[in-house]
């Protein structure tokens, strides 16, 4: 039943989507949450919907996959919105007995849930076509510059890709010591949230044992093939930007700028048609 | 001089208190001298607690003898310097195959010793390269190290140190968590890179089959080289080897046991074949 949990959801395909490098696509998902928060017109909706597409469209992963993400947060999703829509103060346009749904809840609560579920299908695009160590390489030449205030990069990434590396056989592990506990009459399945809360105790006890026991062993196997920090290290699969991120960047700015135009537009459009 | 070259190599381990007062001394290694040659193919023997362990991690410089001498490839063991060059020239499998193997990707963990000594991308890959079609296990370099059995796994963590160009493997107990058929592989595989790359082995084993192959053997007990030499004359002592709590093999032991009840055996039979021989010659 453990076996079932996926981490780090990559979805491998051939596409220039995947083929770009991580930095680019955790510099384009970073404008385009940007970008989200920015756009506030019918204009702009336009432009962002444009891209989400265009970036779907050139992933090829399935938009099934995407929209997998949505499922957790639907519970979310909808008592957001109904506060936004029944407890924005505004001229009210819809009352059903106690409860009004004004002009400016009714917009606030669409723009929330269009930028919520935006911000989940785009942003599991760049998981979906990025392996987990690409992530991990990509944030550490990204956030190189936070070495100067002494913040080891290096180390955090190591860990990163160290901790991607022992879930699957600690999860194998946890399905272990249940089946070694159950076989012992330990109950898992019955009871309250206490009840069930306390029976992990006999599960977790083990299980940090063993992590513990297995860092040990991973530190002294990465001193012996000469770990030393970060410093005087090469790397196997250097990052390398090629053509199609020189495509991707361009594709980002002018995404960027024109979603801020929209902005500017808009009004003078509305102006102009005299609204 | 020798590859490995130990004077009187000591190793005190302190048990304190609660305050840090020592409260005992485990001597794990007693005045061991041990000299290996370049290109040899070496087994350690031991009981558990015999100090087999602690002593290859001496020879990759882990741990810092009490007292005594260590030189690998002529380079002082106590000296902090030194300690990148000699655990590059001799690398350290574990016994654990799980819990040495850092990346996701096969070929990316035979990658991180060599990252870690600053050589560069293209030379990686080609160190890579060789180490993985020297272990046998180059068509699953792109596998997820997960997915291997046990046997392949050590093969992989065979390959992490080859990709490094050691003079010299320490095996410490590698085909301890194997099941027979992953045990028979890392062997074979030990004894081809001893052969055609001319890699010094140093294999730490409890099992007495894996040690006749080998150019000489130690058997430790108690912190003490207690028997050394081929693996003939060290199989032809049986009374001592079971002092020490070895297992002897199936064929040494029955015909130690014929030889005793006044058979016409030699001593120091190491496998089947040769007690048949010794058998038919008997008629």
């Amino acid at each position: 039943m453990l076996r079932d949990i996926t981490l780090g959801q990559y979805y491998p395909t051939d596409s220039h989507v995947h083929e770009m490098d991580p930095r680019t696509k955790l510099f384009g998902t970073l404008i385009y949450i940007i970008a989200l928060f920015l756009f506030n017109n019918v204009l702009g909706w336009l432009v962002v919907t444009g891209f989400l597409i265009l970036a779907i469209h050139t992933c090829k992963v399935p938009l099934s996959y995407m929209v997998k993400g949505l499922k957790a947060i639907v519970m979310l999703l909808l008592i957001a919105a109904a506060f936004n829509l029944f407890l924005t103060s505004g001229t009210p346009i819809f009352t059903i007995g106690p409860l009004s749904i004004s002009d400016v809840g009714l917009r606030n609560a669409g723009l929330m849930t269009i930028r919520m579920i935006y911000l989940i299908v785009g942003t599991s695009i760049m998981t979906l076509t990025t392996t987990p160590n690409q992530l991990t390489d990509g944030l550490e030449r990204s956030l190189h510059f936070l070495n100067r205030v002494h913040i080891p990069v290096h180390e955090i990434a190591m860990m990163m890709s160290i901790a991607l590396r022992f879930i699957p056989i600690l999860i194998e592990e946890t399905d272990k010591i249940m089946k070694a506990q159950m076989a012992r009459g330990a109950d898992f399945e019955s009871g309250g949230i206490i009840k069930r809360a306390k029976a992990m105790v006999p599960l977790l006890v083990p299980l940090f044992v063993s992590a513990f026991r297995r860092a040990n062993d991973l530190a002294l196997a990465m001193e012996a093939r000469c770990y030393h920090g970060g410093e005087g290290r090469t790397k196997m699969k250097p990052l390398q930007y090629h053509g199609v991120d020189r495509v991707g960047y361009l594709v980002i700015f002018i995404f960027l700028v024109l979603v801020i135009a929209s902005r500017i537009v808009y009004p003078m459009l509305m102006g102009l048609i005299g609204v | 001089m020798s590859f490995i070259e130990a004077k009187q190599l000591v190793r005190e381990f302190f048990r304190r208190d609660e305050e840090g007062n020592i409260e005992g001394v485990q001597v794990a290694l007693d005045h061991v001298d041990l000299n290996v040659e370049q290109g040899q193919f070496i087994s350690i023997l031991g009981h558990n607690g015999s100090g087999k362990s602690t002593l290859a991690k001496h020879i990759n410089a882990l741990l810092s003898a009490s007292e005594g001498t260590l030189y690998v490839d002529g380079k002082d063991t106590a000296d902090p310097m030194n300690q990148l060059a000699i655990r590059q020239s001799a690398g350290m499998v574990f016994q654990n195959p799980d819990n040495q193997i850092i990346a996701s990707v096969v070929e990316e963990d035979v990658g991180f010793g060599p990252e870690n000594i600053g050589v560069p991308s293209d030379e990686i890959w080609q160190r890579v390269e060789y180490a993985l079609k020297s272990v046998g296990m180059w068509k699953y370099r792109t596998h997820s190290p997960n997915k291997l059995s046990g046997g392949q796994k050590q093969r992989v963590a065979i390959a992490g140190v080859m990709a490094m160009e050691p003079k010299c493997i320490i095996l410490d107990e590698p085909t301890a968590m194997l099941d027979p058929n992953g045990r028979k592989e890392v062997i074979r595989v030990a004894h081809e890179l001893n052969e055609k790359k001319g890699v010094t082995i140093i294999l730490i084993t409890h099992y007495m089959e894996e040690v006749v192959g080998s150019d000489r053997v130690f058997v430790m007990d108690h912190g003490k080289v207690v028997l050394s030499g081929t693996p003939r004359e060290v199989f032809s002592q049986v009374d001592v080897l079971q002092k020490y709590r070895l297992a002897v093999p199936q064929a040494t032991k029955l015909a130690w046991e014929l030889q005793q009840a006044g058979l016409a055996i030699p001593s120091g039979i190491l496998d089947r074949e040769e007690l048949l021989e010794a058998l038919k010659a008997c008629r």
